[in-house]
């Protein structure tokens, strides 16, 4: 069973004071999650992954479209019991400690009273809070509230979670702890969906991501596939203070960095180049092809249509086209589950 | 009580308490005390007349301030700092979480009032030295003073629905103001004739009749105040402020959090 299925989801905004006009925030989105999958929402400030995740949350009311949550529709007040949400740049009651306000989520959450209090020190702990649990919210730094907030989000032990930027803010040691988190959750067959513009996360932690831009989805694709895919490029490593003529020649674009030189060069290159070390007599260290990082994808998928349009069509095109047509697939299948 | 309801109104009442909004009860009880030393000491046998009417007057107004300012930050408040967020995510209807917020404003000012009530008998054993058998009726007058602080709320939690905190805050300070006014209006309404008459006629039953629930005055002198008078007063508030509610809800439903 799909954990999310979001079908032509769309929000747009009046604005205006005396000539009210539509204001799209989030084209139809069309996307399925799997159940156990972590899922990352690329995407710059302002592409629509919080309206999104507000539109998921019940917090704003789509224009058009709708989307089930866990086999439910996404308005169904029991899919509440079985999610949890990291909203972005948390705020809590600060007149509450710690301790005390995860005890009043777990009351809303309906987490039994037997056990209630038990379960609050364990997400304490488990967050690294169980020191300050007694101190007010308002005498926090932001990323203690940052671990607040993702304890709140688990503490009912919901099965899908959502986080919204939950690496923002956070110093390193604390993006290392949420990123450790996350894969804890992964390992407990959650599902978490989570938006970030911090690529080197979503690379670390994500099954396959989406990017975002403009409110619209441009692209979904296995992190894994996306970046083992070859370029058609070498990357040469070898011990030189500069860069042999001849190789320039076969057009490496290279970098001296001390004693060695790092060069890149077209694939069919590759004997040429090595044939030009090897005359010249210089060491070679290694020779590697270059693949894609998921900072390419994300750059790639960024730009205008029009600008896309131009490029070569690349082999990730064909891939996110068979991604969608495979969602489409997975989205009727669904439905025809629930007819029947 | 739905529990999720109970739990959200006992936040309020704690957020209320620990934001020392229960300190307006200092400044009252330096209020009553210094009214009555001075009573004691200047009055010719209008002690009681004059304690009565100045402690429930203070009881009133402290009270309508405390709901007036809170109330319309209850739920816009929730939406600015975003609180509201992760409440909302959780199984907690819209309808659950506006009433909890008012419960929560209502029973804190009734412990306001208990404790504010409990300042003017205070001060009347000061100045009259014993408790006389119409004092009970001061009672009546403070049961008053909290119906209308059910309507104050329900009405400032109405006006914050969609508009913002300050305009809430003068729609119901005007509303209170013209609905004390409300016997005069029907006075008014009844000696005007024509389009005047029908519009002052329909105002006068369309805002929330305080006067009817100021009964003060009344009291100070020692009259008593009729049981059909109590019942349908608190049938009347709490109509009143259950049609507010229902429309802060109304329009919370729809509202997008941005």
């Amino acid at each position: 069973m799909a954990a999310i299925e979001i079908l032509d989801l769309e929000k747009s905004y009046l604005v205006g004071f005396w000539r009210k006009r539509p204001k799209l925030a989030l084209r139809p989105l069309r996307l399925t999650i799997e159940d156990g999958e972590v899922f990352g929402f690329l995407g710059p400030n302002g592409a629509g992954k919080t309206t999104t995740l507000k539109l998921l949350m019940g917090l704003v009311f789509p224009t058009a479209g709708s989307a089930r949550i866990l086999g439910m529709e996404m308005n169904d007040p029991r899919v509440k019991s079985e999610i949890g949400f990291l909203p972005e740049q948390p705020y809590f009651y600060d007149h509450l400690s710690a301790r005390e306000l995860l005890n009043y989520y777990a009351q809303l959450s309906g987490v039994p009273t037997k056990g209630r209090s038990a379960r609050v020190e364990q997400m304490l702990e488990r967050v690294g809070l169980r020191d300050a649990a007694g101190v007010q919210l308002r005498k926090f730094s932001k990323g203690m509230l940052q671990r607040v907030g993702l304890a709140q989000a688990i503490l009912h032990d919901p099965k899908l979670v959502f986080l919204d930027e939950p690496m923002s803010g956070l110093d390193p040691m604390g993006r290392r702890e949420v990123r450790d988190l996350i894969q804890q959750l992964r390992s407990e067959g959650k599902t978490v969906f989570f938006s970030t513009h911090i690529l080197s996360d979503a690379e670390a932690l994500c099954d396959r991501v989406g990017v975002i831009h403009q409110g619209e989805l441009r692209g979904v694709g296995a992190v894994a596939e996306l970046t083992s895919e070859r370029q058609a490029k070498m990357e040469i490593i070898f011990c030189a203070t500069t860069v042999p003529p001849g190789l320039t020649s076969l057009g490496a674009e290279a970098r001296v960095s001390g004693d060695m030189v790092n060069a890149v060069l077209p694939e069919e290159q590759q004997d040429a180049a090595l044939e030009v070390l090897r005359r010249e007599r210089i060491k070679l260290i290694s020779l590697t092809p270059v693949r894609r990082s998921l900072e390419e994808y994300y750059i790639q998928k960024l730009r205008p249509v029009e600008a896309r349009k131009n490029e070569i069509p690349k082999a990730d095109d064909q891939k996110d086209k068979d991604d969608d047509r495979e969602n489409d697939a997975r989205i009727e299948a669904s439905r025809k589950g629930v007819g029947a | 009580m739905n529990s999720r309801i109970g739990y959200i109104a006992f936040n309020t009442f704690r957020e209320a308490v620990r934001d020392r909004v229960l300190y307006n009860l200092i400044a009252f009880a330096l209020l009553l005390s210094g009214a009555a030393i001075l009573v004691g000491e200047i009055s010719i046998d209008i002690e009681r007349l004059v304690v009565v009417n100045l402690g429930l007057t203070a009881v009133s107004l402290f009270g309508v301030v405390i709901a007036i300012f809170i109330g319309i930050g209850l739920v816009s408040k929730e939406i600015d700092k975003r609180t509201l967020y992760t409440v909302l995510s959780r199984p907690v209807r819209r309808w659950e979480f506006v009433v909890g917020k008012f419960f929560g404003l209502t029973g804190t000012l009734v412990v306001n009032t208990l404790f504010m009530a409990v300042g003017v008998f205070l001060a009347l054993l000061y100045v009259a030295h014993k408790f006389e058998k119409m004092d009970v009726w001061v009672l009546a007058a403070l049961y008053f003073i909290v119906l209308q602080f059910l309507i104050v709320c329900a009405l400032a939690l109405f006006f914050s629905s969609f508009s913002t905190p300050l305009m809430a805050a003068v729609f119901t300070f005007a509303l209170f103001v013209i609905g004390s006014l409300s016997e005069d209006l029907r006075g008014f309404a009844r000696i005007t004739s024509g389009v005047g008459g029908w519009l002052a006629t329909a105002i006068a039953y369309l805002v929330p009749n305080f006067s009817a629930l100021n009964v003060i005055n009344q009291v100070a002198h020692g009259d008593p105040v009729p049981g059909r008078l109590i019942l349908y007063n608190t049938v009347y508030a709490l109509l009143y402020s259950a049609m507010a509610i229902s429309g802060a809800v109304l329009i919370f439903q729809r509202r997008n959090l941005k």
